[in-house]
């Protein structure tokens, strides 16, 4: 429909957009290819010299890439596992009717609204510290003894602290998905006798499908990326036990000022989003032709 | 359609999904009542949740230590600028693609998609020595080119599922009723592009208001918004609890309420239009 524009006009309409996206992907990513065949130090100015595959391999076989591997995974799994299933859960609930329902949708969503940095410190400080935190006091009040959250299983606080940030993501899509359920449908299946577990799995799980692929698939892409949560917390640590790749390669370029080591790392986590892009990329093409 | 249930499950589901969103919500009306007491309430043992002597106390250490209102200056520049000059970028691009699609259409906004989902490690090197190198670290300037394009892509996308539902038939009607380009650009277009294009920019000022990447990594003292500022708290010496929990409570209320109210936009904008 050429009604409005001719093509010409549109496409310079489209021009500026167009072009500098381009540039912002092709000149950085570009440089970022081209570095990580280098050796190259921030500390060691005018030493760059190509090395081929070094980088990669000196990148692939250190022992903190298998650890920051398995580290990410772990977060992103963990942090699916508790927003995907808690959502589903919340969704359900808050599509009943009850009292107060506007309200109490508001709270649910309100943590995916606060940044990131001040989420991670508000639960780092007021709820994980092991003397004076809430779930020490908790623990104490219980007869137990506290945790160091942080110290002794950073990992999991982590996960904690993110899926907070997320639950609500996941519940906000998941209950919007839900109120375009039928309802008809569902009074039929159940003056055919079909009980409420029946009725989740045969009639609302398959709507919701699509939505639990799209939240998953758009959390990962996010939680792939995990970086101020651990930066205002563990720092990586103790140790590397905190540390996905994300960080890694920060800490490589930023810390340790290898550019070459760091681009590498770089690379390898752009084609590992790409994997999970594909899937998205390919459900989100299929939604524009409907 | 309401569903028939009895009062008794509906009191029931009424107080297990109150107690729910109440604990979601806690350890914001946390930060919040901490940021009213003195610091050392801010730690007693056993904690209190309201009998404490209020104080306003925090608000005022924080911006006369700090000076607070600098970061927040920045913050709302930053993410002003972004969302306006992405914008100003993104209207003409969706609006053509709207209206004037072509089979390629698809394919453009297909990869503008496929930008977002680089991740910022990819280009953290190169963007940080480009920054080095032309003095733009550390600067608003920088930050606000940063986050432009990195949520161009979302930018386009809302606008494009929003001007795709104007119809087009509205406008062939302007056009017989004698209205030119202009009349029909000012008078029938924009009122009706207008909602969509005021939900976009809501959306994208939370998104560049908590980008906690980018402000950290290309910010040191100068350009900072209240991301980076917060991560000053980090530090494990001495225990801030009540002004961190001031300088929070000040830097996420502005941002919750406007995301109160852009819900239904959120949906629309962070699945590209996939769920709706």
């Amino acid at each position: 429909m050429a009604t409005l524009h001719t093509q010409s006009t549109a496409r310079l309409m489209m021009a500026p957009a167009v072009v500098l996206l381009l540039m912002w992907m092709l000149v950085p990513l570009g440089m970022t290819l081209w570095f990580s065949f280098l050796r190259y130090n921030l500390l060691m100015p005018g030493m760059e010299e190509w090395t081929g595959f070094d980088n990669y391999y000196y990148f692939l076989t250190d022992p903190a890439f298998s650890t920051a591997l398995v580290n990410t995974l772990l977060l992103v799994g963990g942090v699916l596992l508790i927003s995907v299933g808690g959502g589903i859960a919340l969704a359900l609930l808050l599509d009943q009717p009850f009292f107060g329902q506007g309200i109490v949708r508001l709270l649910v969503i309100a943590p995916f609204f606060v940044m990131p940095t001040v989420s991670a410190l508000v639960w780092k400080n007021m709820f994980m510290n092991p003397v004076y935190g809430l779930f020490a006091w908790v623990a104490k009040f219980f007869g137990l003894q506290p945790v160091d959250w942080l110290a002794e299983v950073p990992l999991f606080s982590i996960v904690l602290i993110v899926a907070w940030q997320w639950l609500p993501f996941a519940t906000l899509i998941l209950l919007t998905a839900l109120q375009s359920l039928d309802e008809e449908q569902r009074e039929a299946a159940e003056m055919d006798g079909a009980g409420p577990v029946s009725r989740f799995i045969y009639i609302v799980l398959p709507h919701l499908s699509r939505a639990i692929t799209v939240v998953i698939l758009i959390e990962t892409i996010f939680l792939l990326s995990v970086f101020a949560e651990i930066l205002v917390t563990t720092n990586g640590g103790p140790g590397l036990q905190s540390t996905n790749l994300t960080y890694l390669v920060y800490a490589q370029a930023l810390l340790q000022f290898d550019v070459g080591a760091a681009s590498a790392g770089g690379i390898v986590a752009v084609i590992l989003a790409n994997i999970v892009a594909i899937f998205l990329m390919r459900i989100i093409g299929k939604n524009l032709d409907a | 359609m309401a569903r028939a249930i009895s009062p008794r499950r509906k009191w029931t589901i009424t107080v297990v999904a109150w107690l729910l969103g109440l604990a979601l919500f806690f350890p914001i009306l946390w930060t919040v009542l901490t940021s009213f007491k003195t610091e050392g309430e801010a730690i007693a043992s056993p904690p209190s949740l309201i009998a404490f002597d209020w104080t306003l106390a925090n608000y005022f250490e924080v911006q006369a230590r700090s000076n607070y209102f600098k970061y927040v200056g920045n913050s709302i520049v930053i993410a002003l600028g972004s969302t306006l000059i992405g914008l100003l970028i993104a209207i003409p691009a969706a609006w053509a693609m709207a209206f004037s699609p072509t089979k390629r259409t698809k394919d453009v906004l297909m990869w503008m998609l496929s930008t977002k989902m680089l991740p910022p490690v990819g280009v953290l090197v190169p963007i940080y020595l480009i920054f080095r190198d032309t003095g733009l670290l550390d600067s608003r300037t920088g930050l606000i080119g940063v986050l432009t394009m990195i949520n161009l892509p979302i930018i386009v996308w809302m606008l494009y599922t929003y001007f795709r539902e104007i119809p087009g038939e509205i406008l062939e009607a302007a056009r017989m009723d004698g209205a030119s380009l202009a009349k029909e650009i000012v008078y029938v277009l924009t009122p009706m592009a207008l909602p969509g294009i005021a939900s976009t920019m809501l959306l994208n000022i939370i998104l560049a208001w908590n980008e906690a990447f980018w402000t950290l990594n290309l910010t040191a003292s100068n350009a900072a918004p209240l991301t980076a500022f917060i991560a000053a708290y980090s530090s494990p010496e001495g225990l801030f609890w009540a002004k961190l929990s001031a300088a929070s409570t000040l830097a996420i209320a502005p941002i919750l309420i406007m995301g109160w109210f852009s819900q239904r936009q959120l949906i629309r904008g962070l699945t590209f239009g996939a769920v709706k």
